[in-house]
């Protein structure tokens, strides 16, 4: 992996939760790195710690010590501006629970990253439908959310990170409401983003159809990296 | 992108419409309550000053002592010159001479002897001939002042001397009609025994239960003549002709006329404010003291329910404001926009709230509502008609708990963006 190429280093990585008087430690020592262009995940059993370490990387929590750069931010020490400047230009989430804006509909809910980036009435339509096209949601533009069925209203939180091609997208069990069909559907959509936009995708999941589909994955246990491999992808 | 957060504001009916709806019943209820208060406490001062005191009242100095019992036996002699002399030193006054006394009324059956008798509280006020000319436009007359014409329930108004008004319950009592004689039998200035007969005119109905019982009303030069008491009145009572007031400039206009009399005759002229009368000053600041504590206890109330409704509206929307912060906007703008939102409803329910709170005060000052139905037992000079009054204040009032309340809510809800992980925001809205 070229140095040069590295765009998330986490150095001795520790994360306390506290809990009442005392402190559950979730990440323990925890180091790794991903190189531009990763289709990466990490898997384990629930509680492993997962979520915890795509939270940091997106600069949603900040670690209890070690050192967590992304993007040549240091999430340790960056304020709630920085951080809040590092999500909006570069990084897309994608939830397990969807989290769409209820009172919005599926146009809007996309639009939402444009607009705090302050783009122009047609550069964000251009850019809105073709995110929509891509997610082969066209259709539904004026809908709202409740409107939607899970693997819609999953397509539409995809068009919502990808929108603004953000250089890192970051998925927390992204397929976890889906049936096999759409995970399948939605899972080719983002190899597909990954090849077209060279994004980096860092997954959360023990769906193995995601596994099946990275490139790299990384197994946690009890806050540890366990293993750490590459997989050969059969195209 | 505030055309973006106003959009979904107005379409989140739970955000937008419902905080309006409770904010501006809170504010009206705010703002009529106050109204309300107001309103009570001035129709107080004014029927105690339309029948009890006048804004200010002369009696002579040993009157004023004992007035509890009318002792006309002290009233103001050469009520003529002290008349003319209030009229040219107090010329945008109106002055009002009158005599109340206590008496029976004695009604004959057709052979003459006395079918019913009673005891009347007689009031004698200048209702045929005015002796000064009115001055300014309120409290002109004692026509006015008393508000005969609406207060009749039969007959009409003495037109000649010899006619008498009586209360409604005390012509039922003594089944009387108009046209009707009775003889009134009293004592006269000198103590002798004083006999008239009167012709019954009208019967009057005022509202006021203390009014309403057994009064008697005639005219000003009857009274006088029948109980002997020529060129000299019980009380003169002053009204302001133009703008109400009260308080301080009433004592101090009572201080100096008393000082201008001379202080050995106990016979003088003596002028007392409205506040110094019966014990009113301390009644209105009771009265003050209390309406106090229920504004302020009900704008404590109104506000930590706003306020709650405020916190309880930002605790709800952790989760969304999780999602807005992941995709990039920062802590400060979410909580300027809530700040913002907050302002925005409190500002729009405040408004609707005063004019909703406003209108039904003012429907309540022009028309009043009867109560008399629960009055019916009291003898305190209280009206039959509810009513409010719209001061200055009543047009803020409804921001304290609409305006500051709301916002204030938003703005300790709002910490909690800041308190917690931004992670956590998710977890609020996962559970
Ligand atoms: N806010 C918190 N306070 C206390 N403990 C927490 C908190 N968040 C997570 N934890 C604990 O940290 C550990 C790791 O949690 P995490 O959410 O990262 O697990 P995960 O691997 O994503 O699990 P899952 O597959 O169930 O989503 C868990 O044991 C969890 O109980
Ligand atoms: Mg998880």
């Amino acid at each position: 992996m070229n140095q040069n190429n590295v765009i998330i280093q986490l150095e001795n990585v520790v994360k306390d939760y506290r809990i009442g008087s005392g402190y559950f430690r979730a990440l323990k020592d925890f180091s790794i790195s991903f190189g531009h262009g990763e289709f990466a995940g990490f898997i384990g059993p629930s509680g492993s710690g997962k979520t915890t370490a795509l939270n940091i990387i997106g600069s949603l929590d900040q670690p209890s010590s070690g050192t967590c750069l992304v993007l040549g931010e240091n999430i340790s020490t960056i304020s709630h501006r920085q951080a809040a400047n590092l999500r909006n230009h570069q990084i897309g989430f994608i939830f397990q629970t969807y989290n769409l804006l209820p009172v919005y509909t599926v146009y809007e809910n996309v639009e939402f990253p444009l607009l705090l980036l302050g783009l122009s009435d047609t550069g964000r339509k251009k850019m809105i439908t073709e995110a929509l096209e891509m997610v082969g949601l066209t259709d539904k533009i004026d809908s709202r959310p409740a409107q939607l069925s899970g693997g819609q209203a999953q397509r539409v939180a995809i068009a919502r990170a990808i929108v603004k091609k953000p250089a890192l997208i970051l998925a927390d069990e992204p397929t976890a409401n889906l049936d096999v069909k759409n995970s399948h559907n939605i899972l080719e959509l983002m190899v597909k983003l990954n090849r077209e936009l060279g994004s980096t995708f860092v997954f959360s999941t023990h769906d193995p159809k995601v596994i099946s589909y990275l490139q790299r994955i990384i197994r946690l246990e009890d806050g540890r990296i366990v293993s750490d491999q590459p997989q050969k992808q059969e195209l | 992108m505030i055309r973006f957060l106003l959009k979904g504001l107005l379409r989140d009916r739970s955000r937008s419409l419902f905080p309006v709806l409770s904010v501006s019943l809170g504010v009206a209820i705010t703002v009529l309550l106050h109204g309300w208060l107001n309103g009570v406490q001035q129709m107080m001062i004014d029927t105690n000053a339309r029948f009890q005191t006048g804004f200010v009242r002369v009696m002579s100095q040993a009157y004023a002592e004992n007035e509890d019992i009318l002792p006309n036996d002290l009233a103001l002699l050469h009520s003529d010159s002290v008349l003319q002399d209030l009229h040219s030193r107090f010329p945008d006054w109106n002055w009002h001479p009158r005599i109340r006394f206590g008496g029976l009324i004695d009604v004959p059956d057709n052979l003459g002897e006395t079918r019913a008798q009673t005891s009347v509280l007689g009031w004698g006020l200048e209702l045929l001939h005015p002796t000064l000319p009115a001055a300014g436009e309120y409290y002109t007359s004692e026509k006015a002042i008393f508000n005969f014409e609406p207060a009749m329930v039969a007959g009409h108004l003495p037109e000649k001397p010899g006619q008498v008004l009586l209360s409604y319950l005390l012509a039922e009592d003594l089944a009387l009609q108009p046209g009707d004689t009775v003889t009134i039998i009293g004592s006269t200035m000198y103590a002798g025994m004083a006999v008239q007969n009167f012709t019954v005119a009208g019967f009057v109905r005022f509202g006021i239960q203390a009014l309403d019982r057994r009064v008697l009303i005639a005219d000003l030069a009857d009274v006088q003549y029948a109980l002997d008491m020529e060129n000299a009145v019980g009380e003169i009572f002053g009204y302001p002709g133009d703008a109400l007031f009260i308080g301080d400039s009433l004592r101090a206009m009572a201080g100096r006329y008393n000082n201008s009399q001379p202080q050995d005759n106990p016979f003088r002229p003596m002028l007392v404010a409205l506040p110094d009368q019966m014990g009113l000053d301390q009644l209105l600041d009771i009265y003050d003291i209390f309406s106090f504590v229920i504004i302020f206890i009900f704008l404590l109330v109104m506000s930590i329910v706003l306020w709650n409704a405020g916190l309880m509206s930002g605790i709800r929307r952790y989760g969304e404001i999780g999602v807005r912060l992941a995709i990039g906007e920062s802590h400060g703008t979410i909580y300027k926009h809530m700040l913002y939102e907050a302002g925005l409803i409190g500002i729009i329910g405040s408004v609707s709230g005063t004019l909703l709170g406003l209108s039904a005060a003012w429907y309540l000052q022009t028309y009043g509502i009867d109560i008399s139905a629960f009055m019916k037992n009291t003898p305190m000079m209280i009206q039959d008609i509810v009513r409010a009054r719209i001061t200055r204040f009543s047009f803020i009032i409804g921001f304290i708990p609409g305006t500051g309340a709301t916002i204030l809510g938003a703005a300790i809800s709002g910490l909690g963006i800041y308190r917690r992980q931004t992670a956590q925001l998710f977890k609020e809205l996962e559970t």
